[in-house]
């Protein structure tokens, strides 16, 4: 019966959300909304799928990585290679950027994942670094002067993207996979000494997080017209981690909401990027002052509007978030 | 009965970190639905022990084996999944989540649903979260924490949080149960409640015990049979009775008599 309540609560929001997005779409084909806010909205969009791929690897399996802009540089440049180079239609670019970054994260992942804390946060900064300087010197992408993209992302594509991300996101969090991950985040030992497979558990929340980073990647890259590596250095990474520890660490429609509110902040503040930076470290401070734990803690919205004693539903939430 | 192998076998063990010797030659084994204590002063090695048992240090000398497979370098979730399961001496609750997600996750290695089915929702997901969910609910009831299912277990008091990782050990369905220091800061009452509980479900779970504890009553109490440890070797086993009078023990415990 509970599943049932939470099947209806499911399709609701995906109804919600397709009224949404065909509302937007009439919206941008109308001429109602002129470019600037549909690229802002396409922004937002990119992020939340940034930021709640993210929330899989930090907010539940509790891996502290700091070097999520290497895997959207690898599907941004993947992507980009398929359209560009290889003449390819854009939804098997994206398919395309997400397996490109997803086969980084095991690469990257099962050496690094052995490591804990400030460690592994070293190990993937430095990986993401690595994407950066190494699309940089690779002249068949451009080098340093970048590689133009034709522009192909259109509204149902990024909205389709948002909806997978945080559907399938939010199925195996809410699953005994997604315990899983839980386990380890809350303690590792004790997770091994369950039974649970450490190891594969973080390296899939890696793959996961990585697959949906790439697609983020494709989308960024055929909205912007040009993809350079300066774009994906560790200030991209830490945007994105910003969103998910404001967010609230494991709290997935938390993510989705700092990734709206800060990518509007930065969009308005875009003309004075040193601005911008002070902006975020102020709103950093603020928060780790009156709200360390983030903007929703560990806990998804839906159990701030029912306050229910299964709070855990609020996975769905993050598609009705989306919409709002 | 002779050609029974025994449930547990340590032969010859110990870990050395560095120049220090944490547990060395150590014999040990356990019999099928035997209750036995490890005992040993601060420091003697106990901890460690239980840490070579379960996977999480590799014993640099002796081996280990488990119904007569080896145990030597597997990883310690796979040593559950072999039948070791433990509890800890400073609680390691998953203490974010529910009571139940506890206890859930125990039942994580015996899921039959895959990721893909969990993330596309297929009905084999709904039926495997189904029944490990009324599967855990029982299980609680057991240990009468069906009251508290959806209480976060870091909001439960002392005594609950000990039971609730007790049952997170069993719902890992082990063969053999170590639990390291189960009484610690309990009070008598409490003691008295956790020695019926181990007798309970030793019986229920027809499961072979090894325990770490200093509550002397408890140990004698409940234990069929004894270790002692000190500076990480055995000095001596045998029956309650023994080991109270057993010269060496008083030794280790108190200090050598001034002549």
């Amino acid at each position: 019966m509970k599943s049932g309540k939470h099947l209806k609560g499911f399709w609701l929001s995906i109804v919600l959300a397709v009224i949404f997005s065909v509302v937007v779409q009439f919206l941008i084909s109308g001429g109602t909304l002129n470019p600037f806010y549909v690229n802002t909205l396409f922004s937002i969009c990119i992020n939340i799928i940034l930021a709640v791929s993210l929330h899989l690897i930090i907010g539940i399996t509790g891996q502290f990585s700091i070097g999520h802009a290497g895997f959207l540089a690898i599907g941004a440049y993947a992507s980009a290679i398929m359209t560009m180079k290889l003449g390819l239609p854009f939804p098997a670019a994206i398919l395309a950027a997400g397996i490109a970054a997803a086969a980084a994260g095991v690469i990257i992942g099962i050496p690094t994942l052995r490591l804990r804390g400030d460690y592994l946060a070293i190990a993937t900064l430095g990986f993401g670094e690595i994407m950066r300087i190494v699309f940089l010197n690779i002249e068949y992408v451009g080098g340093a002067s970048g590689m133009t993209v034709s522009h192909l992302t259109t509204w149902p594509w990024v909205i389709t993207c948002v909806l997978i991300t945080i559907i399938v996101i939010a199925n195996f969090t809410n699953s005994t996979h997604g315990r899983a991950c839980l386990s380890i985040r809350e303690n590792e030992i004790a997770a091994d000494a369950m039974g649970i497979n450490t190891t594969y558990y973080k390296v899939m929340a890696f793959i996961i997080g990585a697959f949906f980073a790439g697609v983020a990647g494709a989308l960024h890259a055929h909205n912007f017209y040009i993809i350079q590596p300066p774009n994906f250095g560790f200030l991209k990474s830490f945007d994105i981690l910003i969103f998910v520890v404001i967010g609230g660490l494991g709290s997935m429609s938390g993510s989705v909401i700092a990734a709206i509110l800060l990518t509007i902040i930065s969009t308005f503040l875009s003309n004075y990027p040193e601005v911008r930076m002070i902006i975020y470290s102020l709103v950093l401070v603020v928060m780790m002052l009156f709200r360390p734990q983030g903007l929703l803690g560990t806990k998804e919205i839906t159990a701030f509007l029912k306050m229910g004693k299964s709070a855990k539903g609020g996975s769905k939430d993050g598609g009705k978030h989306t919409v709002a | 009965m002779a050609a029974n192998t025994p449930l547990l076998k340590v032969d010859h063990a110990g870990i050395q970190f560095g120049g220090l010797k944490a547990v060395s030659d150590v014999n040990l084994e356990l019999q099928k639905g035997e209750l036995v204590g490890l005992i040993g002063p601060n420091g003697a090695g106990k901890t460690t022990f239980f840490n070579l048992l379960t996977g999480v240090y590799v014993p640099t000398e002796g081996s280990i084996s488990l119904e007569g497979d080896k145990l030597r370098g597997l990883a310690p979730h796979k040593i559950t999944k072999k039948g070791i399961s433990r509890t800890f001496q400073n609680i390691r609750l998953f203490s974010d989540l529910t009571v139940l997600d506890n206890v859930k996750i125990a039942y994580h290695s015996l899921a039959k649903h895959s990721i893909f089915s969990s993330i596309f929702r297929l009905p084999s997901h709904f039926s495997g979260e189904r029944e490990m969910e009324e599967k855990a609910i029982e299980f609680l009831k057991i240990f009468k924490l069906d009251d508290v299912l959806y209480e976060q277990a870091r909001n439960l008091p002392y005594g609950q949080q000990r039971r609730l990782e007790i049952a997170r050990a069993l719902a890992a369905s082990p063969k053999l149960l170590l639990l390291d220091e189960p009484a610690a800061g309990m009070n008598p009452q409490e003691t008295e409640e956790l020695m019926n509980l181990i007798g309970l479900i030793r019986e229920q779970f027809n499961l072979t015990i090894l325990l770490i504890e200093h509550d002397m009553n408890l140990v004698m109490g409940v234990c069929e049979r004894i270790y002692v440890l000190d500076h990480g070797q055995l000095i001596a086993q045998g029956t309650p009775e023994q080991i109270r009078n057993n010269p060496k023990v008083i030794e280790a415990y108190l200090g050598e008599e001034v002549s």
